[in-house]
């Protein structure tokens, strides 16, 4: 037994000089040394922190819903109820996303490239839905947009109905996630080098084409990121939601709202079906940003 | 010519920014305006009297114990993960960071049910609690646990970044002239990180002291024993008493100014931290 423990140390050609341990540490297959203490203890700690928190209880939806059997899954997920909150919630999440990409890009431009009074202020306003509980978020949109409300009153003659609708979910989420938008972009809209929209501007081109063609392509990595987090984090929004949309079956029920729907029913399989079909989303999103990021980062630095 | 162009070219300019203004106007600072306007609609007597109600008390009092245990247990976690993501390598470093985010990925309401699936009475340990007449869900111990599974990637997320930008060299240097393990976290390592440990914490006890879905899954709404703040403000709101469910929201919309505001204060003081906010996704 000890012989096999110091086996691995033999083959090495004779003459070779051990590895110093400072080259060690740049192989990342090799064990590394380390010159630091407490790896042993923080990495240990954050593991069965990491498991007792979130692994051991995320493993229980799955579980769950694999105890149900694929058919049973199935017909629950695609229940027309069901199916019409999984749709919304996509939808509108969707929507959300596309207006803030738009709004995002024009608000971030203003941010970083125009000085006006107020600056900060407006800069500090855009980490609001960040800072601000959602429930509060919640009653204020729908005292906001209720037809006697501030926003509600003027358009009621247009006929825009917002509060209790499927559009009071889309400003809802608009609301949760246009600060991803904003804060991922303004930095690399700071970055960009302004010369190159001169140089265009110099030869011709319309603000328009200079940045159609200039400043987009070099932000769009990133504004797709942003939008994707605004995306991820709109889907899975309550709490702001449930007071506007008037929560009407088929029409204005999103799917967060179904699975409290079915636990309040006590139905625990069903509601963890409808989890599962979330959370296979959530973390399909979650790799596809993660590898836009990467995309993004590297796009910046060739550059 | 350039005279022509540029008129409509300043114009164009200052409307972009006007549409700009009006969105954020329109959609983030209304809506703020409001609570505080619906608060006081009946005047500064009735707002006092539906925050001092019993239960608007004890809905305070039960969202300050559950900022008070899941903000320490998340720092706690959030400086030991730091330290081994940032300071050292090794493999299934990237699974580890990605897992690590994951509650910021996954639905509140999910994030409820799970601790549902687990500690109810249907859930894996829920026999074994009942037999020993432990409550977890529908509980105090059940708002807790799903408050901190929210918050739980904060200061860990605001201080991976932050360490590795630091690199080893001060904790290297402070141990080979003797200081001890301890001492080199204390004294080198602390002063460093100090304010994105303030910043993660911030933005940790803000989201605790907020969080509606997945407390609202776990609690059961039993008023003056597990309704937190925000789950007070839903049920104020259900019953039509729209300034009690005001008054409570101002109180929370005030926690969220103030956390805009030393937020800001510590960018000034270290602009990096900014770059960070992006990423709670």
């Amino acid at each position: 037994m000890a012989s096999s423990a110091i086996a691995p140390a033999l083959p090495r050609p004779l003459g070779a000089a051990p590895r110093p341990p400072a080259r060690a540490r740049l192989r990342r297959d090799a064990r590394p040394f380390r010159v630091l203490p407490g790896f042993g203890l923080t990495l240990g700690y954050t593991l069965f922190y990491v498991c007792i928190i979130v692994l051991l209880p995320l493993s229980t939806a799955f579980v769950r819903s694999a105890q149900l059997g694929p058919v049973r899954f199935w017909d629950v997920v695609t229940t027309p109820r069901v199916l019409a909150s999984l749709r919304l919630s996509f939808g509108a999440a969707l929507l959300a996303a596309l207006i803030n990409a738009v709004f995002g890009v024009i608000i971030a431009w203003a941010l970083t490239r125009m000085r006006f009074p107020g600056r900060r202020i407006f800069d500090a306003m855009i980490d609001l839905p960040f800072a601000l509980p959602t429930a509060v978020a919640g009653i204020a949109l729908t005292a906001l947009y209720a037809p006697n409300g501030w926003i509600g009153r003027l358009l009621a003659p247009l006929g825009v109905r917002v509060a209790y609708t499927p559009l009071g979910v889309v400003v809802a989420l608009a609301f949760v996630s246009l600060p991803f938008v904003v804060r991922t972009l303004q930095p690399v809209l700071g970055d960009l080098d302004r010369e190159v929209e001169g140089a265009a501007e110099t030869l011709g081109a319309s603000r328009w084409q200079t940045f159609r063609w200039v400043v987009l392509p070099s932000i769009w990595p990133t504004l797709l990121t942003g939008s994707a987090l605004g995306f991820s984090r709109a889907l899975g929004e309550y709490g702001s939601v449930i007071f506007i949309a008037g929560n009407i079956p088929k029409v204005s029920e999103i799917a967060p709202l179904m699975i409290m729907i079915k636990l309040e029913q006590y139905q625990y399989s069903e509601a963890t079906a409808i989890a599962v079909v979330m959370l296979l989303a959530s973390f399909s999103l979650m790799f596809g940003i993660n590898a836009l990021q990467l995309w993004a980062q590297r796009r910046r630095h060739v550059r | 010519m350039i005279g022509r162009q540029q008129i409509p070219e300043e114009l164009g300019r200052y409307s972009l920014l006007g549409v700009a203004l009006l969105y954020l106007v329109v959609l983030v600072a209304l809506p703020l305006l409001i609570v505080f306007f619906e608060a006081f609609t009946r005047g500064v007597v009735p707002y006092i009297a539906s925050l001092l109600d019993s239960y608007a008390l004890a809905a305070m009092r039960l969202t300050l114990l559950t900022a008070a245990i899941s903000v320490p247990l998340n720092l706690t976690f959030g400086i030991a993960a730091a330290w081994a993501i940032a300071k050292f390598e090794f493999r299934g470093k990237n699974t580890l960071v990605t897992l690590i985010d994951v509650p910021f990925a996954i639905s509140p309401v999910i994030s409820g049910l799970i601790y549902v699936l687990m500690f109810g009475a249907q859930g894996w340990f829920g026999p074994w609690l009942i037999a020993h007449g432990i409550h977890i869900i529908f509980a105090v111990p059940g708002i807790i646990l799903a408050t901190t599974f929210v918050t739980f990637p904060f200061v860990a997320r605001e201080l991976i970044p932050l360490m590795q930008t630091q690199g080893n060299d001060e904790e290297e240097t402070a141990l080979s002239l003797g200081a001890s393990g301890w001492q080199t976290f204390r004294l080198v390592t602390l002063p460093n990180i100090r304010w994105g440990l303030l910043y993660g914490v911030l933005l940790c006890n803000a989201r605790a002291m907020g969080e509606f879905g997945a407390v609202s899954v776990v609690s059961g709404h039993i008023r003056g024993l597990t309704n937190t703040l925000p789950l007070h403000i839903e049920i104020m709101y259900s019953d039509y008493n729209y300034v009690g469910a005001f008054a409570a929201a101002s109180i929370l919309a005030l926690l969220a100014l103030v956390t805009l505001v030393a937020k800001s204060l510590l960018e000034l003081r270290q602009p990096e931290l900014r770059a960070g906010v992006a990423r709670q996704a």
